[in-house]
């Protein structure tokens, strides 16, 4: 593919890129993206930029999201690892092999450089992420006076569940495509280059989003068989990006300007006995309507959730312990998140029951401030609570956007 | 414990609330009733209505903050918005069944009175009732299963506290998965005082933050793990003040044969995520006395609703009756003494048939429910 040709796509794929994204595309190409744009379709989506891609992106399809333990302790060797992934992923973002001629143009004699299973797929809309957890800023790598001071490790909340085997890690990188092959295979192709200095400490597949994160994009359904993420901030919505997602110079330590921090909290669904709940019961733990979405009260999905909208003998219609009321900026001083979770499903958990359920991400410009007292509202009095239980969590801060030339961390590690 | 089942009991009227907004929501906007609230007047563009779904669509041209309200005959409130501040336009969607006298109110400053219009509903939304008055019996009857019950856990918890007290741990232990078993029949209906419940049930790590944790299992935890510890006299008269409460309050809960079919079907939920995994009783492993007394209450429940049922649906009674004793026969099966087996003494395959049981059971259970409704 020629030089061309991928700046070619790469304009294209702008619109769909979403917010952050220094371009000239025309404005009505934002507001107006075709359906095909909407979900990112085929189409590579920039790697540089600001901010990371794969944060304020329209949400693609499939998630394979890794964590890693770093087990060199060599800093240099740390840092010859982030420029390796950086080469790698801006290729892989293209639709390209992790290198030239990777699958099968080397020699006979050698493994392939590249696995190979993405061979004659599109990019896809891949977007790679990186993030950094609370463990790396120790004295492995001399970055403990980096650490930023909201990069907590996340307290222990009502009704947690969580195994160590799915919690924490030094790094995280999440790929996000609207194909789970390709998704997948990068994740691969990062791990094995990683080999030595990083080990997998989890993983998680993802096979549908729980959230749209642009207008253009229709709201998804849960395992639950809610629309999700209805009033989830927009790319299209610059300013509540940079109110609530996007850390800002004076927030914290410099490195992280124009950074982000990422939750993970792997969810497990109740789905069996969710099944047998009456629909009334399941809209009223919800507060919105199922089939259409709307708030209760209201008519259509996008109709302003109204709190103070009171039926028959005074009683709250979006009840007291509803999600929507919990989980809402009204109840909680303001405090919006970015979602973009994913439903999975992981094979059966021995008891005859699926083990499936929401594998939540999102981004925020302080845990403290954002995610932390939503999960506290909702792990303390959400009646969709007897439901769920969090099996995995994770904390990490993503690093701004890659400039040209540049590699994943600079910021921090140059 | 559960915050489920406190929203199934907190209100009746909002069942038939809700009702309203499930269906396919698409119609309510065109046919809405525009309703003009200013400093002075309220003015309601129309003042009558066919019973059933009715929407107003409130705009404050006023200067303070106001609210509207639909009253029925002694001011019973039907529907209200609050907190419209000067400018805004707001939507209440009111499920009205009866024809009649209404009041529309708008409440400048939201004080008082308000003013009032008189507003008509006319016709019948189509209702259900209760001719022969089956489900009233059933409610009855059910009632007094749950006093019966509570009248059991009183003297019952009593001898568990006496023995904590007296640091008779062996005795005790023995006490404790009896006791629970009262607690455990009627958990439904028990949990639905969300401050006594997280109190008496509430687990280590369920337990909210600034909240301590007490109750039955913070005792089951000195006795079975930490040893009883110098508060633990003090945990348990807590324990026994709380249970009293309960009791004190029992008899005032309100319940609906609706909510009585659903707390058969919660019952058996509590089984199938709390008790078939051994989370409930971590420390003593008497998981199984209360998988039993959750299936009793379960039983009970259905039981009350039996003769309603049997009229309606009698292919799902015959389901019902079938799955629970397929599932007392396997519970039979790991009995031991006055008791049963600890959960750690069973195996894998046996933990699995049981879970299999309870999904067999539940799945009918839940449909209960919609029959009663009918």
């Amino acid at each position: 593919m020629s030089r061309r040709r991928v700046l070619g796509l790469t304009g294209a794929g702008a619109a769909v890129a979403g917010a952050g994204v220094a371009g000239g595309f025309a404005a009505d190409h934002w507001l107006h993206p075709t359906p095909a744009e909407a979900g990112g379709g085929a189409r590579p989506v920039p790697f540089t930029g600001e901010h990371q891609a794969g944060i304020a992106t329209p949400a693609q399809d499939r998630l394979h999201f890794v964590s890693f333990d770093v087990t060199t302790t060599d800093r240099a060797e740390l840092v010859a690892l982030l420029r390796e992934w950086t080469r790698a992923a801006t290729r892989m973002t293209r639709g390209l092999q992790t290198v030239r001629d990777g699958a099968v143009g080397g020699s006979p004699e050698a493994p392939p450089g590249d696995t190979g299973e993405a061979l004659d797929l599109p990019a896809s809309a891949l977007t790679l992420t990186i993030g950094f957890g609370p463990s790396l800023f120790d004295d492995r790598f001399g970055l403990r006076a980096h650490r930023p001071a909201a990069l907590v490790e996340l307290p222990a909340f009502p009704g947690d569940d969580l195994d160590p085997a799915r919690c924490g890690g030094d790094l995280c990188v999440q790929a996000c495509a609207n194909d789970p092959q390709v998704a997948v295979h990068a994740i691969r192709n990062l791990a094995r280059i990683g080999f030595g200095r990083v080990a997998v400490r989890w993983s998680q597949l993802g096979f549908g989003r729980t959230s749209s994160t642009s207008r253009a994009q229709s709201t998804p359904r849960n395992l639950f068989g809610f629309k999700d993420g209805t009033n989830n901030l927009k790319a299209e919505n610059t300013g509540a990006l940079d109110e609530h997602v996007w850390v800002r110079p004076g927030d914290g330590p410099s490195w992280l300007a124009g950074g982000t921090y990422l939750v993970a909290r792997r969810i497990r669904m109740h789905v069996e006995t969710w099944d047998r709940t009456s629909l009334s019961e399941q809209e009223a733990i919800v507060g919105r309507a199922k089939g259409t979405g709307a708030p209760l009260g209201q008519v259509r999905e996008f109709d302003p959730v109204d709190l103070h909208v009171r039926g028959e003998g005074g009683t709250p219609l979006i009840g007291a312990d509803a999600h929507i009321r919990l989980a809402s900026a009204q109840s909680l001083g303001g405090a919006r998140i970015l979602r973009r979770g994913y439903n999975f499903t992981d094979g059966s958990d021995g008891l005859g029951h699926l083990d499936a359920g929401l594998f939540f991400l999102c981004f925020n410009r302080d845990s403290r401030a954002g995610f932390v007292p939503m999960q506290r509202a909702l792990a303390a009095r959400d009646v969709m609570m007897e439901y769920l239980e969090h099996t995995g969590s994770a904390h990490f801060a993503c690093p701004p956007g890659v400039r040209e030339g540049g590699y994943w961390g600079e910021t921090l590690f140059g | 414990m559960s915050a489920k089942s406190v929203a199934a009991l907190a209100g009746a009227g909002l069942l038939a609330v809700l009702a309203g907004c499930g269906g396919n929501g698409e119609s309510a906007t065109d046919d809405a009733i525009a309703v003009t609230a200013t400093d002075s007047a309220c003015e309601v563009a129309t003042t009558s209505a066919k019973a059933g779904k009715i929407t107003f669509e409130v705009t404050n041209n006023g200067s303070q903050v106001t609210e509207f309200y639909l009253y029925g005959p002694g001011d019973r409130i039907m529907g209200e918005v609050e907190n419209i501040a000067p400018g805004l336009t707001r939507r209440l969607i009111v499920d009205v069944r009866d024809g009649g006298d209404y009041q529309t109110a708008c409440k400048p400053g939201m004080k008082g009175e308000g003013i009032r219009g008189d507003f008509t509903v006319t016709g019948t939304a189509a209702q259900r009732d209760d001719p022969d008055g089956g489900l009233g019996r059933a409610v009855a009857g059910y009632h007094d299963y749950v006093t019966g019950e509570i009248a059991l856990l009183v003297p019952r918890t009593e001898e568990f506290v006496a023995a904590v007290k007296a640091g008779d741990v062996s005795r005790a232990k023995e006490l404790f998965p009896v006791a629970r078993t009262h607690w455990e029949r009627v958990e439904p209906v028990a949990e639905s005082f969300g401050d006594l419940d997280p109190r008496i049930d509430g687990r280590e790590d369920v337990v909210e933050e600034g909240l301590e944790f007490t109750g039955y299992h913070r005792l089951e935890k000195d006795l079975w793990q930490s040893g009883l510890r110098p508060d633990s006299p003090e945990v348990a008269d807590r324990l026994l003040a709380d249970i009293r409460e309960l009791a004190r309050r029992a008899p005032n809960v309100e319940l609906t044969p609706v909510q009585l079919a659903n707390g058969a079907k919660e019952l058996l939920d509590e089984v199938a995520t709390g008790k078939i995994t051994g989370e409930e009783d971590r420390y003593s492993h008497t998981d199984l006395w209360d998988f039993r007394a959750n299936v009793d209450g379960s039983k009970a429940a259905v039981e009350a609703l039996r003769p309603v049922v049997r009229e309606r649906e009698p292919a799902l009674l015959d389901t019902l009756d079938t799955k629970f004793a397929e599932l007392d026969t396997l519970l039979d099966r790991h009995r031991a003494g006055d008791g049963y087996v600890l959960y750690t003494d069973l195996s894998e395959q046996q933990v699995r048939e049981l879970s299999a049981a309870v999904d067999a059971l539940g799945e009918p259970a839940s449909k209960v429910a919609e029959v009663v409704s009918r």
